[in-house]
């Protein structure tokens, strides 16, 4: 089974992207997690100025059969969510790394960054993860 | 638990990319490539073939047989004629629910049992602890493969594989060796979707050559496979029962509103008509509701109710609907307030949510 990974953006072990603009991340779901989920119906957002934390739940994402949550790439603070989503959410299916976006967050600590996954490293760990 | 058993159409499912789950014991497809939404769809307007070979068969036999059914049925089977299917729920004394079955009766004191995976050897143990005089009890399941073929464009698919004339076969009738070519199957009209439809059974060595009759012949039909995924959201479409969800151990088929099976009156004495008839009378304190949502947000098992801020019941089973494009689900609720509310809440995590009460079933398909 072919996913869709791409350049430019860095990818965590739960299957979120997050693309570093400045100080900011955006954040989605990778296509491999949206394959896995199925057809997204439900998505719940965080209110804006949300203090996240790396690893812990932010969203969450809702298929016909199963409830997912989105876990933040890094410690930081929400600082716009993708409203489209609440009445569109199966754009995370058709354009997961587009328009299915979920949040912006400003960065505490932007290094942690540079501890995600590259395109070459995430493609090596959904292959293993698909052995599984 | 023992390693998951495959059923002898396991390599289909890997040829057509099923996503493989393990499910009470077995490995079968939760959904293909098509994706669940696109199976309900495809049932609900052209046809769809799913592998139901987890289900146990149990064969039933002997001078005293309908007696013994009749006692451990809460359905009346006295009036069920050759070839004809009966549902039925199966008590404990206590009117708690062992499992819900069909009956087929091939002929006289011969009768064909169809039950549900997970609690196949459960009730084969209850029926063995039941049984009495001249009964022989024999759990065919391992012997038995069977496919739904579901959808309105079933039986134009499945009567070119045989010269039986499926057209004159009714809805829960069946006939018990029909050539499907050249299988030897039993075919009913029955299935778990809400639409037109066959279930058809044959010994596993046919298993092979029936599935790809079918695949074949459902070409030019549009025919796609769906999966667990699908086939649980159209059975909730068409309000359904699903054992472990809307009726167990704890809840009895009046709390779930399948009186019309359960046969209060019947001059036999059986499993659980005192307690049920008891119930009835004194009423119950959790009923089966429709609900849907008139807040986006997706319903699931389990999920508290409240009415005015009071917890009144619990989500049995819940979903999106394709075929609505609504959020749906079955609760069990208490009449006390459910019957004066036209509104509740739902609990989803931390936020509530506002739902409707509505009919059952949902989904009803025009004839």
């Amino acid at each position: 089974m072919g996913y869709n990974i791409i350049d430019g953006v860095k990818y965590t072990k739960k299957h979120e992207w997050a693309r570093q603009e400045g100080n900011e991340a955006v954040v989605g779901l990778s296509d491999y997690a949206q394959d896995k989920l199925g057809e997204i119906v439900f998505v719940e957002l965080p209110d804006v100025g949300t203090e996240v934390e790396a690893g812990k739940g932010s969203a969450v994402i809702e298929s016909v059969k199963a409830v997912a949550d989105l876990y933040a790439p890094a410690d930081g603070t929400i600082t716009e969510v993708n409203e489209a989503l609440l009445d569109q959410p199966e754009v995370i299916n058709s354009d997961p790394y587009g328009e299915g976006w979920v949040y912006k967050m400003e960065l505490k600590n932007e290094s942690q960054m540079d501890e995600l996954m590259d395109k070459p490293a995430y493609e090596k760990f959904v292959v293993e993860e698909d052995e599984k | 638990m023992s390693e998951a058993k495959k059923t002898p159409f396991y390599e289909k499912h890997v040829a057509l990319e099923g996503k493989i789950v393990d499910y009470s014991g077995w490995f079968l497809p939760v959904q293909y490539s098509r994706g669940l939404v696109e199976e309900v769809h495809d049932t609900r307007k052209r046809a769809t073939i799913f592998d139901v070979s987890h289900m146990g068969e149990v064969s039933v036999e002997g001078k005293d047989a309908e007696t013994f059914l009749q006692k451990i049925l809460v359905n009346d089977i006295s009036r069920l004629k050759d070839n004809a299917i009966m549902y039925s729920p199966v008590c404990y004394p206590d009117g708690g629910v062992v499992d819900d079955i069909l009956i087929y009766r091939i002929s006289g004191d011969n009768f064909f049992l169809v039950v549900n995976a997970a609690n196949t050897d459960k009730d084969y143990a209850w029926f063995q602890e039941n049984v009495f005089g001249d009964v022989k009890l024999q759990n065919l399941s391992p012997e038995y493969a069977q496919v739904a073929l579901q959808g309105p464009n079933s039986e134009a698919i499945l009567q070119q594989l045989t010269d039986t004339p499926l057209g004159e076969m009714k809805n829960y009738h069946f006939l018990p060796s029909v050539n499907v070519a050249g299988v030897d199957c039993i075919v009913s009209r029955t299935g778990y979707t809400g639409e037109d439809g066959f279930e058809v059974y044959c010994k596993n060595d046919g298993a092979s050559k029936l599935w790809d009759a079918v695949w074949e012949a459902g070409q030019k039909y549009e025919l796609n496979p769906a999966g667990l995924g699908s086939r649980d959201v159209l059975r909730l479409e068409a309000s359904m029962p699903l054992y472990g969800h809307e009726l167990s151990k704890e809840l009895t088929p009046l709390q779930a509103r399948l009186d019309r099976f359960v046969a209060l009156d019947k001059e036999v004495e059986f499993n659980g008509q005192a307690a049920l008839k008891k119930q009835k009378a004194d009423g119950m304190d959790r009923m089966l509701y429709g609900l849907e949502m008139l807040e986006r947000g997706v319903p699931r098992e389990g999920y508290p109710v409240k009415s005015g801020g009071q917890e009144i019941g619990w989500v049995s089973s819940g979903s999106f609907s394709p075929t609505l494009d609504k959020f749906i689900a079955m609760a069990f609720l208490d009449p006390e307030f459910a019957d004066q509310a036209e509104e509740v809440e739902l609990m989803i995590r931390t936020r509530s949510y506002r739902a409707k009460i509505t009919k059952l079933p949902f989904y009803r398909r025009k004839k």
